[in-house]
């Protein structure tokens, strides 16, 4: 079971075309959960070594995309997509198996959802998953992941501890740590540092500042200056549609579109 | 109005209200209904237990615990190897069959008509089962009376329990865990096997051990299949010969047939004691498991769930 998955993995690795600059790009993207429609003709590029942030009000379909990246959306019953998300030049929806999808696109939820098990299983999983057993080389890169999200100072001396016994900001940085583990190219990051105390949001804002220079960091915030701070290009959503998006800069202080306008100064109504 | 609540007694917070007073008196008087009516049922089952503990020990004999015929040693041997079979026949069948109905079957038609099944098995009377096994397992078989036909029968009482605590236990997992699972590139089986059976072993554990309860305490569906006899030969360890202990297809009565046997056509004197003897031993076995159980199921959780923190 675990040595399929690898060799999975190592196939597809082998398989990727030339690398662009750019990680996924979306054409026409209308999502449907039954019959209501709660993504309206999405194109949008994303650049590979960028943070793009995406802003918007609730309910705006944020999360919803963000879930047709990696195809967590195939899970929910009665929801349907239509259009085309390329990865790397390949169809995402087509040409790769969501599985394998998942290991290079990797999510941290809006609500941190560790497993019931130990600090220590909830990071080793994913590399468990794939194939790798060796206690030294776990160690290790639970170590690494849990630093990279700010919490291994503070957890060091519990790992064998339930994961559940944690606050909610260290489950989410956790959630972090665990995603990191499998060294994913592109990092979903869905709200998740608004649990988080300042001093741990500044080191997550540090980690996607880093994590950037090797990967692709996606992240959906409701803090706008988050957005401002980190982020190199910002999206706008509104009601299921892609309003604006550009540069982040662009975004915030010369907005194009009436509705971006409103919502960036706060007006909106 | 500020300078009013500051210079008062702060009255309005140390007023009480009439409705806010019934409502306190209320919220006791539930708290202490609860507390009497499971009281009760703590003071019944260990009165109950006492009960038939003390039965059995003024029963006490050498005599009793021999493995002979007018002992219960065999039939204790056989209660413990047909609860062991029953129960590696319905477990494996019954987590998958749960696994299945919540996690593979279609939403709504299959798993609607798979529950109504299952509710309907689980409410079957025994003795309807036992007349049924002993047409199946033994009549169409042409074979005599056996403890694997026994088995077979307790393992048709016991599957639904087993499968409609397996169901509900995953029904109940947070959907957090399986998303975040999936999301880390596992596959749905994966997810089941390493995340959602681990954080189930409590609740499975429960409809074991109701598994397990039915085995020691069912009689009629055994009557015509496991039968109302045992001929054991102790030194015998020749896996196909009819009085070898452990061969499951030969005639194997267990405690409970043997305590309505000696209540119902008692042969020899000293029928009310044995009698007396299995209730107390079949008792201790149902609460020994069951703690055993819990504990097993306890010590698995931990090694999954990690130490409290
Ligand atoms: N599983 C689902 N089934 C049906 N409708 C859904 C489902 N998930 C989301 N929706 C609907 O789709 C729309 C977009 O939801 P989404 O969760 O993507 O919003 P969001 O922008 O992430 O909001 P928030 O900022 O509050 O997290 C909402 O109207 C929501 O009610
Ligand atoms: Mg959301």
């Amino acid at each position: 079971m675990y040595n399929d998955s690898v060799i999975g993995v190592a196939a597809a690795e082998a398989d990727m075309p030339i690398r662009s600059n750019l990680s996924f790009t979306c054409s026409h993207v209308n999502l449907y959960y039954g019959s209501f429609q709660a993504l309206k003709d999405i194109n949008l590029k994303i650049e590979r070594n960028k943070i793009t942030a995406l802003i918007g009000p609730s309910g705006c379909g944020k999360s919803t995309f963000l879930r047709t990246l990696n195809r967590m959306n195939d899970l929910v019953p009665g929801c349907r997509v239509e259009g085309e998300i390329m990865l790397d030049g390949v169809d995402a929806y087509k040409d790769v198996d969501p599985i394998v999808l998942r290991r290079h696109v990797g999510m941290v939820f809006q609500q941190p959802n560790p497993f019931p098990k130990s600090i220590y299983d909830n990071v080793a999983y994913g590399p468990r998953l794939k194939g790798i057993t060796k206690k030294s080389e776990l160690d290790e890169i639970v170590e690494t992941s849990l630093r990279q999200a700010a919490i291994w100072d503070e957890l060091k001396d519990r790992l064998k501890k339930s994961a559940l016994g944690l606050s909610g900001g260290q489950q989410q940085r956790l959630c972090i740590a665990r995603a990191l583990a499998v060294n994913p190219e592109v990092l979903l990051m869905d709200e998740a540092t608004s649990a988080l105390d300042p001093i741990s949001t500044a080191h997550i804002e540090d980690l996607a500042l880093e994590l950037k220079k090797k990967y692709t960091v996606i992240m959906v915030t409701h803090n706008m200056q988050q957005a401002k701070r980190i982020a190199d290009r910002t999206a706008f959503f509104y009601l299921g549609e892609m309003v604006e998006y550009g540069d982040t800069e662009q975004i915030f202080d010369h907005p194009q579109e009436e509705r971006t306008i409103r919502y960036v100064s706060g007006n909106f109504g | 109005m500020t300078a009013d609540m500051t210079n008062s007694n702060k009255d309005y917070l140390r007023n009480v209200d009439g409705g806010l007073r019934r409502a306190h008196l209320f919220d006791e008087i539930a708290t202490a209904t609860f507390y009497i009516v499971s009281g009760a049922f703590v003071l019944l089952l260990i009165a109950f237990t006492l009960y038939v503990v003390w039965g059995g020990v003024q029963a006490i004999s050498p005599e009793i615990f021999s493995f002979s015929e007018t002992g219960i040693g065999n039939q204790f041997f056989n209660t413990v190897y047909l609860v062991f079979l029953s129960l590696v026949i319905s477990v494996p069948i019954g987590i998958a069959a749960g696994v299945y109905m919540a996690e593979y079957a279609p939403e709504g038609r299959v798993t609607n008509s798979l529950r109504i099944a299952i509710e309907t098995l689980s409410s079957l009377p025994s003795i309807v089962v036992g007349l049924f096994g002993y047409l199946v397992f033994i009549i169409m078989v042409n074979t005599q009376w056996n403890l694997f036909s026994g088995a077979l029968a307790v393992s048709i009482l016991s599957l639904p329990l087993i499968t409609t605590t397996t169901y509900d236990a995953f029904k109940a997992l947070p959907i957090g865990w399986k998303h975040g699972s999936l999301a880390l590139g596992a596959t749905h089986w994966e997810t089941i096997w390493h995340v959602m059976l681990p954080a189930s072993v409590g609740p499975i554990m429960t409809g074991i051990i109701l598994a397990a309860g039915r085995g020691f305490g069912e009689a009629a569906a055994l009557l015509y299949t496991a039968g109302m006899s045992t001929d054991i030969n102790w030194s015998v360890w020749d896996i196909t010969s009819p009085v070898c202990p452990l061969n499951p297809f030969r005639p194997g009565e267990t405690l409970s047939l043997q305590v309505w046997a000696s209540r119902t056509e008692a042969t020899s004197a000293s029928a009310g004691d044995v009698a007396a003897a299995a209730s107390a031993v079949l008792m201790i076995m149902v609460l020994v498991f069951s703690i055993g159980a819990r504990l097993l199921s306890r010590h698995l959780a931990k090694k999954s769930e990690g130490e409290n923190a």
